[in-house]
């Protein structure tokens, strides 16, 4: 797939010092769901800030289209709409003016038909004469995000675009940024909320501390990384494991009815049909079994850590 | 050139305006008012004409000036200073602009409100006092001058200010005294020789000075040093402007 922001080397140290990126290197892909996951403090929102003009990098280059940022900032910026974290809106303008506004902003033409398209697709064409204080935060994120389409850019950065949203808004938001992705957009997002990533993002990068430490797709990180494990409800409850059962990686449950076996989806074997004719053999009977995989909140807990 | 940025920019302040009349344009309108009723008709009732003109005619350009100096630092310093306050700054700096199309559109916008300004207050003076104006062109040009050169001013206010006391800090304590104490209701020539030295290190003396010069042909310096002190305070500024856009100062990180 054609890759549409390069980002090479790059480094941010502020003035007190503080070093928010080292040497990042990500190739971002045209039309895909990127998903940024990472701690407070990774370098999630100086890595967007960088790439959208708000912070100077210290080192390193960005090309977006094949332009650099700073020398053509004005091909690389047009192509580009940043929805900020924070609720950052003007208080007294209407909600159709300031999207007027920010298209102007960014060089276009006055359009009133596109931007009551806009207010349509995100539920605000019924506020369109309010003045902005007026909505509610779940308006304004969706509000920011209109801001940020107004110009009809080709790629959208969303920071936290959930941060402190409900659990029925947040799906909204999914779908809003689906149907954006279906559109042709891409989306780059920056998530507290694993299951956000795992919900809507094709791809995923961990950063902590600065440093870009995983990018993976999200199936192939999940099948890299995930653990399954298979669980077996047993007819009679077990003291202790018998001794033909050590050598599988066997978990017994307090109350002696569950066991739960933890194996490598990566592995030429799983090992099930070995531990199953064991079992057999032992004359341990289950009603039932299931399998569960490691979720990705995991699998970024783990990669974190071993980070550390 | 980003046209649509500079002409979304200035609409937005623009409109600011009409959202705020009250505060914009009527509030100096009454005060400007109010110096009228008590030095042009209370006080300056006992005053002898200055240099053949009445002293409620007299003050009018110093009136004036003192409007259009104040309101064009605070509204082009408040213009740049509420997005870095509110955070919409974001938008500013990631949108395809140059600060040069910034500049015009927050600058253009605040000389803009200060010349309509101007332009209310001196038909409001003339409610009050018979005008004659010498040179309406050289007033006029003045006026421009003056508007977008303090307008330009304000802006480097606004982008210095990390609060609100900051903001008001150089209006209130410098500006408005060097106004004051500019001309704007007397003559230097009615001062000591000593007080006439020291005001001539006051550069808004220049100002106020040329353009009552326009209005009536009365000057406490020659019209031309009053010109060249206001060019040199626009490329003064000019040349801060640029070195904030190129260090990004108080704007970027």
């Amino acid at each position: 797939m054609q890759t549409i922001v390069s980002i090479r080397n790059l480094s941010k140290t502020y003035a007190g010092g503080f070093q928010a990126l080292k040497n990042v290197s990500l190739d971002i892909r045209r039309g895909e769901i990127i998903a940024l996951l990472g701690p407070n403090g990774a370098g999630k929102t100086t890595l967007i800030s960088t790439i959208c003009g708000i912070v100077n990098p210290s080192e390193g280059q960005v090309l977006v289209d094949g332009k650099d940022i700073i020398k053509d900032f004005r091909a690389t910026r047009s192509l580009i709409g940043l929805v900020p974290q924070e609720l950052t809106t003007e208080a007294f303008e209407s909600v159709f003016a300031t999207v007027s506004f920010s298209r102007g902003l960014f060089g276009k033409a006055p359009n009133p038909a596109y931007i009551e398209k806009i207010l349509r697709d995100l539920s605000l064409w019924d506020k369109r004469d309010n003045r902005i204080r007026t909505l509610s935060g779940g308006m304004k994120r969706r509000l920011l995000i209109a801001k940020a389409l107004s110009h009809e850019p080709s790629i959208l950065f969303l920071d936290e675009p959930t941060a402190g949203v409900d659990v029925e808004l947040r799906k909204d938001m999914w779908k809003v940024v689906s149907a954006l992705r279906e559109s042709g957009v891409t989306i780059i997002l920056t998530t507290h909320y694993i299951e956000e990533a795992e919900a809507i993002a094709d791809r995923i990068g961990v950063m902590t501390k600065g440093e870009l430490i995983l990018v993976e797709d999200k199936a192939a990180l999940m099948h890299k990384l995930g653990k399954k494990q298979l669980i077996l409800d047993l007819k009679h409850p077990l003291e202790t494991l018998p001794a033909m059962l050590s050598e599988h990686d066997l978990l017994l449950s307090s109350d002696g009815l569950h066991l739960t076996y933890t194996y490598d989806t990566q592995g030429e074997r799983t090992g099930i049909t070995t531990l199953l004719d064991d079992l057999r053999r032992e004359g341990i009977g289950f009603r039932d079994l299931k399998t569960t995989q490691s979720s990705l909140e995991e699998i970024f807990v783990k990669l974190v850590e071993e980070s550390r | 050139m980003n046209w649509y940025a500079i002409r979304a920019i200035y609409n937005f302040e623009m409109a600011r305006t009409r959202r705020t009349l009250m505060q914009s344009i009527f509030a100096p309108v009454i005060s400007t008012s109010l110096y009228f009723v008590v030095f042009g008709a209370a006080i300056g009732g006992r005053i002898q004409q200055v240099d053949g003109v009445s002293y409620g005619a007299f003050i009018v350009p110093g009136l004036i000036m003192l409007s259009l100096l104040t309101n064009s630092i605070s509204n082009a310093s408040f213009g740049i200073y509420f997005p870095k306050f509110t955070g919409t700054i974001y938008e500013l700096l990631s949108a395809p602009v140059s600060m040069i199309e910034v500049v015009i559109g927050y600058v253009g916008a605040a000389a803009s409100k200060s010349l309509i300004l101007g332009a209310i207050i001196l038909a409001t003076a003339g409610l009050f006092v018979p005008l004659e104006i010498a040179h309406p062109f050289i007033m006029l040009f003045f006026l421009i001058l003056t508007a977008v050169s303090f307008s330009l001013f304000g802006f480097i206010i606004g982008v210095w200010a990390d609060n609100f006391e900051k903001l008001q800090l150089i209006p209130l304590l410098i500006v408005t005294p060097l106004v004051f104490l500019g001309g704007s209701f007397y003559s230097a020539s009615m001062l000591s020789p000593f007080w006439q030295t020291v005001t001539m290190f006051n550069p808004v003396l220049y100002l106020i000075s040329g353009f009552r010069w326009s209005f009536y042909e009365l000057a406490d310096v020659s019209v031309g040093v009053s010109l060249a002190v206001i060019v040199l305070f626009l490329a003064a500024c000019m040349a801060v402007v640029w070195w904030i856009f190129k260090t990004g100062y108080h704007i970027k990180n």
